[in-house]
């Protein structure tokens, strides 16, 4: 295998990543649905924490973008 | 890639200077990033000038400016406490900075020939300074307000003796890291929405020049999901300039208030 099949494939691998934190980002939004509509008053409170969670969640699938995007570029 | 030209996505994010020559020696040279991020401030300094001129009843511009400060005001305040008013200004500057500069980039300035649009926040260098300065604040303010005493910053109340090096050093470790994916966040968002943009505007291109009804349906299904993720980029920039600041202000919280 030369080196630019590798790096195709390899980017596609790295790129299972970006799914998986968007698990964790739908997980983060669909907890909070949960807890809201259970206590609506509390919940305008804790859209701070919220975007909190969801940026954790999300900079994980932002880095294995940049790997893909690394190992796709690199020369 | 057995037919249509090879599409580039990164061509998009070159910096070419302005008026001068690409290999003159000197490093300090006007690029297309330094024009737009003059365009990003003149927008700013017009959308506050046009709504600060303090009059009893505000009209729809006032109130419109008044929102913004009163909910960056409130984003500060509840974050930090009562004395995170002095924090403010630079709160304020990083989300202006990064809204206008995300929503300008994905404007279709393009229509206009020779107005090549130029996303300022999708290159690091932009973030990363701006995500320095953050730390930099947060440094400051804790080693001014608490001196030595901000390293118990990294030992959270209640730690068993046994664990305190290791705990210290994780601490240590996650405070290290929070300026790199301070500004790689909002980096990579710009980054990412850009090349899938220009990606499927390519599809667009191709399809249509193919010729054929197959061709023709791949164009319209792509322009759909450009439309699509053209409204997601706007989203998506409010939303990261939002973390941004939220995020500063919680950082500045941990050097303020130390746990």
């Amino acid at each position: 295998m030369d080196l630019a099949s590798a790096q195709v494939i390899g980017a596609g691998i790295a790129a299972i990543g970006v799914g998986a934190a968007g698990v964790g980002v739908g997980f983060v939004f669909g907890s909070f649905l949960q807890g809201a509509l259970r206590n609506p008053a509390a919940a305008g409170g804790q859209t701070g924490t919220l975007y909190i969670g969801f940026a954790a969640a999300e900079l994980l699938g932002l880095m294995a973008f940049a790997v893909a995007m690394i190992i796709l570029y690199a020369r | 890639m057995a037919a249509g030209a090879k599409i580039d996505p990164m061509h998009q994010f070159a910096i070419n200077p302005i008026g001068s020559d690409q290999l003159a020696a000197t490093p300090f040279q006007f690029t297309n990033s330094a024009l737009w991020m003059l365009i990003v401030l003149a927008v700013i300094v017009l959308f506050m000038l046009g709504g600060t001129k303090r009059q009893l009843v505000p009209g729809r511009w006032q109130a419109a400016v008044e929102y913004l400060t009163g909910f960056l005001d409130n984003v500060t305040t509840q974050s930090i406490g009562p004395q995170g008013r002095k924090y403010l200004p630079w709160v304020f500057t990083a989300f202006t900075f990064i809204l206008v500069a995300n929503w300008i980039g994905a404007m279709p300035f393009g229509i206009i020939p020779a107005a090549h649009p130029f996303t300022v926040t999708s290159q690091f260098t932009v973030t990363g300074t701006m995500s320095i300065i953050s730390f930099a604040i947060v440094l400051g303010v804790g080693f001014w307000k608490h001196g030595l005493k901000f390293f118990t910053l990294f030992t959270p109340h209640g730690t068993p003796k046994p664990l305190l090096p290791a705990i210290f050093l994780v601490e240590m470790i996650s405070f290290l890291v929070r300026p790199f994916s301070l500004g790689l966040r909002p980096f990579i968002a710009m980054f990412a929405g850009h090349i899938l943009l220009d990606v499927f505007g390519n599809f667009v291109v191709q399809g249509i020049s193919t010729h054929t009804a197959l061709g023709y349906g791949v164009s319209l299904l792509a322009f759909a999901f450009v439309m699509f993720v053209g409204a997601l980029e706007l989203l998506v920039g409010a939303i990261q300039a939002f973390v941004f600041a939220l995020l500063t202000a919680l950082y500045i919280n941990d050097a303020v208030n130390l746990h």
